[in-house]
């Protein structure tokens, strides 16, 4: 190993992590050894999604996959002090001297602050990294505490895209934000004038002072609160100062051992990444390639992917696609994309403009002087066409450029790419890719998609495309739930909800044909259960249920069924326990806890179900729906009655849920889980809907499951009293019953939903459809006729008639079941054919004894 | 199969028959199965919308329980079915064949309507 040579990377953000990634993801033979020095004490984090940590992101979340490898020395807080050049040693902040055979600069950005009197005042911030949001998180939570009238207010300086963000973290942190901004507009680096009326609209709509065209002049102390001064003389009121305003090279280092610099600061690079010094290279916001810094992270991993080339002896350039400054996001719910030469710099440039102040919608295209070519454009309100038009940049325009911005005018699919084009510009994944993974690959859906080219998965702005494109190449699957029916569940839902049809033989005459199956049957059961219809076995509705609906229990292997009693939060009286061992123990039955804090009793025959039942009901238990598609249980930990870290009676909140929504009939199983405190016991984040309690109230999260494919729940409010946290989740749960598909759970209900979480909050919390007064209705409607289904059928004669082994010979039971005896209980005996037990390094010893 | 008005039912020219009661048909509701037990043999009797009856062998053959007359009664192509409740194979309620699985299929017992009674034929 005498001729591993040793590359030294100073900086370990997002660029400098990607560098040391790839480099040894290529470097097979280890010909590089490598040191990072961070000059933060953290492991490298996803700084572009750092306003995320206000929602609740924890740092864990945002961290970035850990380079544990022997050839990787990673050393934190220990920046780079010095570089002497001609001895190829760079020295430490700890006073280490590391020799180099390569040196790259991944030193980043620091933020602009305007050089303004009271710039370094407590309270004044920058919006950086994790620990300035510490700092800012930590004093606007002084600010909210302290006593006195009023709503405590914090002037943002800078009204670009990071400006805007810091305004909504500020909103979010229960801060009345006021946006300045020194240029006649927002965001000025990605949208024209037009584009930036329309924006401010949309941003003062939504609590957030915006002021353009004037500077930040001074900031003073007065009585405990900062006083800005700008330069139109107006004086703003303040608990916090963040300044946003953009971003400098962090090119110290480089300036300090004679590194050229570009005019405007930056180390200035080749084509190649390399400075004038071969031996030194600059990658990410610290680099000037051809005199021009570039402050996204897309061109940074670019130039990280070169360097790890060229160290291997490559010959990779950077390519002008890879700087390419298009964007689309989505800020504080609004829209806003820009691509290609958005400003029409271009000579001869023609803009065509679509601007409707009434929808909220403002789209502009630049097109060649000849409108023959596309060259960029601004889309602000709606940037559903960013997908299609980023990628005609360069390219004839497929249309009249009017009607490609148009509303109602042509609909661009993928159709009118070339297949060089690059569909997802995030991950570099062109048309002829994608075709490749649909045509060779077998692609067929969205997340196979995702899963197999990556596309559309930082970003997700091309996830409407890759949709046209399955459409386009013939393999979109149809969303009719089964041949007896063309309707996807949530529009069968809409008809029957629409019609007042409440019975299937109605419903499959009017609307479909034949008389079903075991497809549409259950989910017509479920959709006219959620409307309220009675109990699920009246009249014909009782032919529509599936196997554990069908006798109210769930059906295991051998035709015998489970039971399981509603323990709502997982609490129970010592008297209930003893009862439920009583009935165990009188039936035979297996016992055993399940996940969801209750006791399933296994192994019961359909002539005793309601035998069992009576006794569970007789002692003041229900039905826990552990059949059915339908609320199951909400998980609690202990919290504040007993536990010394809770901040909130989750038992009791997990009581009061479970209560609420059980029996609610929905799409699919529903779980849910109520933590106390911020350690999440309860693990609250893996369910349908999870609760946990915070100092001031309660944080709701939605979409996550455990199974398969686990998936985190996404926090959709905040520091809710009990009163919006009831709200919402009512609307969450009726919002997914009404438009979620058969049998899809509530993560990739919200996963597929246009627009996703942003989208959900609008709907249940802004009622930005104005639906809101009938989901809280038909809520109310569903706890109002709550009943419990078990009694239901103990109180009907002709119902318990279902409930015999044979109908010429009720008492007998099934002769095939039989049962053998494991560890002390009963299980079904095997059946010729059962898969063999795997022995595992020990011999079987003991008997298996047979039962009739 | 039979139907509910009383036809004469093809299957009674099988001499060989034995039929016996399983219930009346006021307890057969439409698209809702039972059970019956004669000897050891279990049957799932079941009454279509239209007002068939059909019989097969009420033991699913993929999981050995006998369940198939707790399953969801319905049609595929116009061909009448019953979906098992254990693993959703469908089988024909006409010829007994399993729709899901070439080559599986579940005995067909002849079934009638006598005196307001459902009757099976056994062999």
């Amino acid at each position: 190993m005498t001729d591993t040579r040793h590359l030294v990377v100073v900086g370990n953000g997002m660029v400098g992590h990607r560098l040391v990634s790839a480099l040894r993801d290529r470097d097979e033979r280890g010909e590089w050894r490598i040191t990072v020095l961070g000059e933060e004490t953290r492991q490298a984090y996803d700084r572009v999604a750092l306003s995320s940590y206000v929602d609740g992101r924890s740092e864990e979340e945002l961290r970035l996959a850990e380079l544990v490898d022997p050839l990787v020395d990673l050393r934190l807080g220990d920046p780079a002090v010095t570089i002497d050049r001609e001895r190829r040693t760079v020295r430490t902040a700890s006073g280490a001297a590391l020799t180099y055979d390569a040196l790259v600069l991944a030193t980043g950005s620091v933020p602009f602050v305007p050089p303004v009197p009271g710039k370094d005042l407590p309270n004044c911030f920058v919006y950086r990294t994790l620990d300035d949001l510490d700092a800012i998180k930590e004093a606007a939570a002084a600010a909210v505490a302290r006593p006195g009238p009023g709503r405590r207010s914090a002037v943002v300086v800078g009204g670009g895209l990071l400006g805007l963000e810091a305004a909504r973290a500020m909103r979010l942190l229960g801060l009345s934000p006021q946006v300045v901004e020194i240029a006649p507009r927002l965001m000025p680096a990605q949208v024209d004038e037009g584009g930036g009326a329309l924006l401010r609209e949309l941003v003062t709509g939504q609590d957030i002072a915006v002021r353009t065209g004037v500077a930040v002049w001074g900031i003073r102390e007065e009585r405990d609160r900062l006083v800005a001064t700008l330069s139109d003389e107006v004086e703003l009121d303040a608990d916090l100062v963040v300044f946003s305003a953009g971003i400098r090279a962090q090119d110290a280092l480089a300036r300090s051992c004679d590194l050229r610099v570009g005019e405007r600061g930056g180390v200035l690079v080749d084509a190649a990444c390399r400075t004038h010094d071969e031996n030194i290279w600059a990658i990410g916001e610290c680099a000037a390639l051809e005199g021009r810094t570039y402050g996204l992270v897309a061109p940074g991993y670019a130039m990280a992917e070169v360097v790890a080339d060229r160290l291997l002896g490559g010959q990779a350039t950077m390519t002008p696609e890879e700087l390419d400054m298009s964007t689309k996001l989505k800020l504080l719910g609004v829209e806003v994309a820009s691509f290609g030469d958005a400003h029409a710099a271009t000579e001869g440039a023609l803009e065509v403009v679509v601007n409707d102040p009434v929808a909220g919608t403002y789209s502009k295209i630049v097109v060649s002087d000849d409108a023959q070519t596309l060259l960029g454009g601004v889309l602000v309100g709606d940037a559903s066409k960013y997908s299609t038009l980023r990628p005609l940049v360069g390219a004839k325009l497929p249309a009249d450029p009017v009607a490609m911005i148009a509303p109602g005018g042509v609909e661009l699919g993928a159709d009118v790419l070339p297949d060089s084009a690059q569909i997802c510009s995030c991950n570099a994944v062109t048309k002829g890719t994608l075709k490749n993974a649909i045509h060779a690959e077998g692609c067929r859906t969205v997340p196979d998609l995702k899963a197999c080219t990556k596309a559309g998965t930082t970003c997700g702005s091309c996830v409407p495309l890759l949709k046209k494109m399955l459409v386009d190449e013939g393999v979109e699957v149809s969303k009719a739930i089964c041949e007896h029916f063309t309707y996807s569940r949530a529009e069968l839902f809409e008809i029957v909800a629409s019609t007042g049809i409440r019975t299937f033989t109605e419903l499959v005459q009017k609307h479909g044909t034949g008389r079903g199956c075991d497809l549409c049957k259950p989910a017509v059961a479920s959709v006219l259960a959620s409307l309220g219809n009675g109990h699920i076995h009246e009249g014909e509705q009782a032919t529509l249920q599936d196997t554990n609906d069908h006798f109210l229990a769930n059906m295991q292997r051998n035709g015998t069924y489970s039971v399981v009693p509603r323990i709502p939060g997982g609490e129970v009286t010592p008297e209930g326990l003893i009862v439920i061992g009583e009935v165990a123990r009188d039936f035979g039955l297996y016992t055993k806890i399940t996940g969801g804090q209750r006791i399933d009793l296994f192994g019961a025959r359909v002539e005793q179900l309601p035998a069992i039942w009576k006794r569970l009901v007789d002692a003041g238990f229900e039905s826990g729906h552990a059949y059915g598609k339908s609320l199951r249980t909400v998980k609690s930990c202990v919290g504040s009655s007993w536990c010394r870290y809770g901040v909130q009676d989750s038992v009791g909140m997990a009581v009061l849920l479970e209560l609420r929504y059980r029996g609610l009939r929905s799409p699919h199983k529903l779980k849910s889980g109520v933590s106390g405190c911020a350690r999440e016991c309860a693990e609250a984040r893996s369910k349908d809907f999870g609760v946990i309690a915070t100092e001031k109230g309660w944080n709701l999260y939605v979409g996550g499951n455990g199974g398969a494919t686990p998936k985190h729940a996404q926090l959709i409010v905040q520091d809710v009293d009990q009163e919006t946290l009831i709200r919402t989740i009512d609307r969450f749960l009726m919002f997914y019953i009404r438009t979620a598909d058969r049998l899809q759970r509530t993560a990739p209900w919200l996963e597929g939903l246009e627009g996703g979480l942003d989208h959900l909050r609008e709907v249940i919390v802004d009622d930005s459809l104005g639906i809101c007064a009938d989901l809280d209705e038909a809520m109310t409607r569903h706890v109002e006729t709550y009943e419990d289904e078990w009694r239901g059928v103990l109180e009907d004669p002709k119902k318990l008639e279902r409930y015999v082994s044979f109908v010429n010979d009720p008492a007998t039971p099934d002769p095939t079941i039989s049962f053998v005896t494991e560890r002390g209980q009963q299980v079904p005996a095997p059946r010729p054919g059962d898969p063999e037990p795997v022995l595992i390094g020990v011999p079987a010893f003991g008997r298996q004894e047979v039962q009739r | 199969m039979t139907t509910t008005d009383e036809r004469p039912a093809m299957e009674t020219r099988d001499t060989d028959l034995r039929w016996e009661t399983a219930c009346p048909l006021e307890r057969l509701q439409p698209e809702r199965g039972v059970a019956a037990l004669f000897g050891d043999e279990q049957v799932a009797i079941f009454r279509t919308h239209g007002g068939e009856l059909y019989a097969l062998g009420n033991v699913d053959p993929r999981s050995g329980a006998a369940v198939l007359s707790r399953g969801i009664v319905g049609d595929r192509g116009g061909e009448p079915t019953v979906a098992s409740p254990v693993y959703k194979e469908s089988f024909s309620l006409v010829d007994g064949r399993c729709l899901d699985a070439p080559g599986v299929s579940v005995p067909v017992h002849p079934v009638r309507l006598h005196d307001g009674l459902v009757q099976i034929g056994l062999r």
